[in-house]
């Protein structure tokens, strides 16, 4: 037999030492005992003859997909969302538990759809919550930024995947501040979120169906999503590029589209100021992708992580529509003005599905400009991004990062690879107002709650000794 | 005045063998009687107990307990520090500039090197996740990890027999693969012999007593001691036999291994005939041959001559007593001691109530605890023991060299055997070649008056006679 090249030495460190000085070279594993109590479930998984494959597939079929923009359309008739009826981010939740940025938002929504006048009085409709009911985004196929508040009349982004038809959606990005997503439901806030119904949403859709149905085809929001990358954007905190190439390829059909020249210029305005408009692009493209391995039996994949600003869950490829969920955690960043800790509400949003997808916090190697943005350094973007891939199943080969010579980035978080190392997410993330009505007060990193990894293994542990049992 | 300091570390965490060079650097340290650096796992806290330190009740295997004895409560200071200096130091590794941090899993690794095999000795609870990995990524696996559940064992093996992949293990102390050794292995020539072996410490006694006798060996593939059990089948053996079937250095193959299943060593006979090289079996049971006379069928059918097998030094004059005690670091060596006692003494006398035969490598010693061969403090806390026992009659003891063992195990063990009043036969298990300096390390041991021999089962019948004489 011929000498081994290379050994991988995992455990005492004696035995690398003793090969090392038999002059054959030696990769050693950094080790270390897995969180608590998941010994025997992680066995179990690595047993399961289901798991490999079921993890390949997975991560393929999210790998595969292309989303594009197809349509813009209001959400009573894309979802059928009826007056009363209120989509928020997250795993569900009751307004009892609601945090107050969710209920800010849900007072905003409720005056905008006229259920009441005054956003003070809606409080009292939810606490009756006889003509109001909640449910999660994710429920519809759908995601939304912050407190992810969709209301009937709210127009929202259509995304689809040409080889299968399927749709996600998302509402429209209202900028930063003083904003709906953030819990804030002053007058400028609803005078906003009414233009955006009357007349920025009427000519996106416009504008969409022209490009659409035009030779060039629909918009390749996944394509964007790999130049973006190449240019600094990291597609949760960093949307600028991504927002650019987006008004490119609709602001021709936007002018030529029959609406008056001031409401377009206001439109375009609107658009190119808001850095965070491609942000509502980018993550129904990412839930897209993941939706593909839901319902993948055996794959421990996580297909979704989401946060109601009370909850943190995720939702694993092997698990069907189940939650886990844990405590919603606080970001640690930098605060706007005069905001400090204090003043900031637990983790909150949708948004995570871009971390979920292999971009956000775990390509923050390709957005050294926002670093400081959320509290760190070039050096610690490199070591994040690389240090996500210890928890990922395989790389993006589309989505690359130019700095890790075109590195794709680390894809397909893996609820065993979690729990063996103790490596938690990294997400980047704004930070909301705790009071109802304040608005966004920093922005930062968070990781979800440690115990949700666990708690999904044993699941899917559960799930593999029920298959080797029949 | 002496101060016993304890505390609790919940969540640090660090190998065995590290908290071995941890306490002992600390006790190195001024002011410092003893220091123990240890996970709190039922058999550390046995210890740290009977050395007089009192752990906290809700100290569990997660936990790290630092206990220390002090001349005078004023060193604390100096000796924590010691223990955090001794930690980092123990963790920091002189590879130059690393940017890139080291991977965590065995299969992070394998996306960064991509051939190779992997060595696995994380606790037994942990071995089959990082083992299959290796696995799935398509590279044999040897796992040195005991405590391993059967069923697991199993699953590997199946996975890798899909693949045409070796696992060796688990509990495999011991391969040489083309040449180089894993885990504890003796340093040899290459040459017409490959090896199979479901026990460590018999392929090394082979090793050794091969290399006297001049023969080299190619491979030694360990497929660990339940390989030929009538459950796992030899999944791991018949893969072993085709590679070394395979290399055309190998002229001979030799399979050492307790005796199969019935039906398994059917298969296994089957299998073996099947092979273009001949295969030699060296069972070991009752009424069997010992390793020594299994090596010497090897050498004859190689047609090479058997030499005399190597003694130094003599035996203290014999004292009272009535008992043969045996402390072993290596498990084949220990029952290969335990199966020759009971055939020249009676099943009668062995056990419990005569003539005892510990080996000090069982997973019941060696939880949350380096190998014997790493860390001698307990066995040497034994032989103590033994020759304060005005029943022991004559002392048994091996030494195995090889990588991976202690650097000098001498160096301790001679001045132990020095303190002992009874006679003292030992078997020193090594090469020429082995890092320990095999001449050096017989000589420190005889010139502390034992007698030390090269074969183990010589060293036993050795033994045996003394008893006779003690009688």
């Amino acid at each position: 037999m011929t000498t081994p090249a290379t050994v991988v030495n995992v455990g005492a460190d004696l035995f690398a030492d003793a090969i090392a000085d038999q002059a054959v070279a030696v990769t050693r594993v950094d080790w270390r005992p897995p969180m608590d109590g998941t010994d025997a479930d992680l066995a179990t998984l690595a047993a399961d003859p289901l798991r490999r494959t079921a993890n390949e597939r997975a991560l393929a079929a999210m790998l595969e997909v292309t989303a594009t923009l197809v349509d813009v359309a209001p959400a009573s008739e894309l979802l059928g969302l009826e007056p009363g009826q209120f989509l928020h981010a997250g795993p569900p939740i009751a307004w009892e538990r609601a945090s107050g940025p969710l209920r800010g938002a849900l007072m905003g929504g409720a005056a905008l759809e006229g259920l009441v006048d005054d956003p003070e009085d809606a409080a009292a409709l939810f606490e009756s919550g006889t003509s109001v009911s909640l449910e999660p985004c994710h429920h519809r196929s759908t995601v939304g930024p912050m407190a992810g508040v969709v209301t009937p009349s709210m127009w929202m982004f259509v995304l689809e995947d040409a080889a299968t038809g399927r749709r996600t959606f998302c509402s429209l990005n209202e900028g930063l501040g003083k904003v709906l997503r953030y819990g804030a439901y002053g007058p400028e806030v609803l005078t906003r979120l009414r233009w955006m119904r009357d007349v920025l949403g009427p000519l996106l859709q416009k504008a969409v169906r022209a490009v659409r149905d035009s030779g060039q085809g629909p918009v390749d929001v996944t394509g964007i999503l790999t130049q973006m990358l190449q240019m600094g954007d990291e597609a949760h905190n960093r949307n600028r590029a991504g927002t650019l190439m987006l008004l490119r390829d609709l602001s021709p059909a936007m002018v030529t589209s029959g609406t008056g020249s001031a409401d377009v210029a206001e439109s375009l305005r609107f658009v190119g100021g808001n850095d965070h408009f491609f942000l509502n692009l980018a993550m129904p493209a990412c839930k897209l992708a993941l939706d593909a391995a839901r319902g993948t039996e055996g794959s421990t994949m996580v297909v979704a992580m989401a946060r109601n600003g009370t909850d943190f869950g995720i939702q694993t490829a092997g698990t069907g529509d189940e939650w886990f969920t844990g405590p919603a955690q606080l970001a640690d960043g930098l605060f706007l003005g005069d905001y400090g800790p204090d003043d900031a509400n637990p983790d909150i949003g949708d948004s995570a599905i871009t971390e979920t997808a292999g971009i956000g916090g775990f390509a923050m190697a390709t957005a050294p400009a926002i670093v400081r943005l959320v509290g760190g350094s070039v050096p610690d973007a490199l070591a994040t991004t690389r240090r996500m891939h210890e928890i990922t199943l395989g790389e993006n080969p589309r989505w690359t990062v130019p700095v890790l010579e075109f590195q794709g980035v680390p894809s397909g978080i893996d609820v065993t690879r979690v729990c063996r190392t103790g490596i938690l997410p990294q997400i980047n993330t704004g930070m909301a107002g705790k009071q109802a009505g304040v608005g966004q007060v920093g922005a930062g990193l968070v990781t979800p709650p440690a115990e949700i990894f666990p708690k999904a293994l044993a699941r899917l542990a559960e799930l593999a000794r029920e298959r080797a049992a029949r | 005045m002496t101060t016993n300091h304890v505390e609790l570390r919940p969540g640090a965490y660090a190998d065995s063998v590290t908290l071995l060079q941890v306490s002992r650097a600390v006790q190195g340290l001024d002011g410092v009687l003893a220091a123990q650096v240890a996970m709190a796992t039922a058999l550390n806290i046995e210890v740290l107990t009977e050395m007089g330190f009192a752990v906290p009740a809700q100290a569990g295997a997660n936990d790290m307990v630092v206990a220390l004895r002090l001349a005078d409560a004023d060193a604390l200071d100096v000796a924590l520090a010691g223990v955090d200096a001794a930690l980092r130091d123990a963790n920091r590794r002189d590879d130059g500039p690393t940017e890139v941090a080291p991977p965590r899993t065995t299969a992070s690794a394998f996306r960064r090197v991509p051939d190779g095999l992997a060595l696995v000795s994380v606790p037994g609870a942990n071995a089959l996740v990082e083992a299959m990995d290796a696995v799935e990524a398509g590279h044999d696996v040897m796992v040195f990890s005991d405590n391993v559940p059967l069923d697991q064992e199993i699953v590997l093996k199946r996975a890798a027999a899909e693949r045409g992949l070796l696992v060796m293990g688990p509990d495999c102390g011991t391969a040489v693969v083309g040449g180089l050794g894993l885990g504890f292995a003796n340093t040899v020539s290459p040459g017409p012999v490959g090896i199979v072996a479901a026990s460590g410490t018999g392929c090394q006694q082979l090793l050794a007593l091969l290399d006297h006798a001049g023969v080299g060996v190619s491979s030694a593939l360990g497929v660990g001691g339940r390989d030929l059990s009538a459950e796992v089948r030899g999944l791991s053996t018949r893969e072993a036999l085709r590679r070394l079937d395979e290399d055309a250095a190998v002229e001979l193959i030799v399979l050492v291994s307790k005796p199969p299943a019935d039906d398994v060593a059917a298969e296994i006979r089957e299998y073996a005939g099947s092979l273009g090289t001949p295969v030699e079996l060296v069972l070991l049971g009752p009424g069997k041959p010992d390793l020594t006379a299994g090596t010497e069928a090897v050498l004859r059918r190689l047609g090479r001559d058997v030499p005399d097998w190597p003694v130094s030094g003599s035996t203290a004059e014999r004292g009272g007593g009535r008992f043969l005690r045996g402390l072993f670091v290596g498990g084949t060596l220990a029952s290969e001691a335990k199966l020759i006692a009971t055939d020249a003494l009676g099943a009668a006398s062995v056990g419990s109530a005569g003539h005892t035969f510990v080996d000090f490598g069982d997973d019941a010693y060696t939880t949350g605890r380096a190998h014997p061969m790493i860390d001698p403090s307990l066995r040497l806390d034994h032989l103590a023991r033994a020759a304060a026992d005005p029943e022991t009659a004559v002392i048994l003891l091996d030494v195995v060299l090889g990588h991976g063992a202690e650097p000098d195990p001498s160096a301790l063990l001679a001045p132990a055997i020095a303190a002992v009043s009874q006679p003292v036969v030992v078997a020193v298990v090594g090469t020429e070649a082995d890092p320990q300096d095999l001449a050096r390390q017989v000589h420190a041991l005889a010139d502390a008056g034992a007698e030390v021999h090269l074969s183990n089962a010589r060293a036993t019948r050795r033994a045996i006679e003394l008893i006779g004489a003690a009688r």
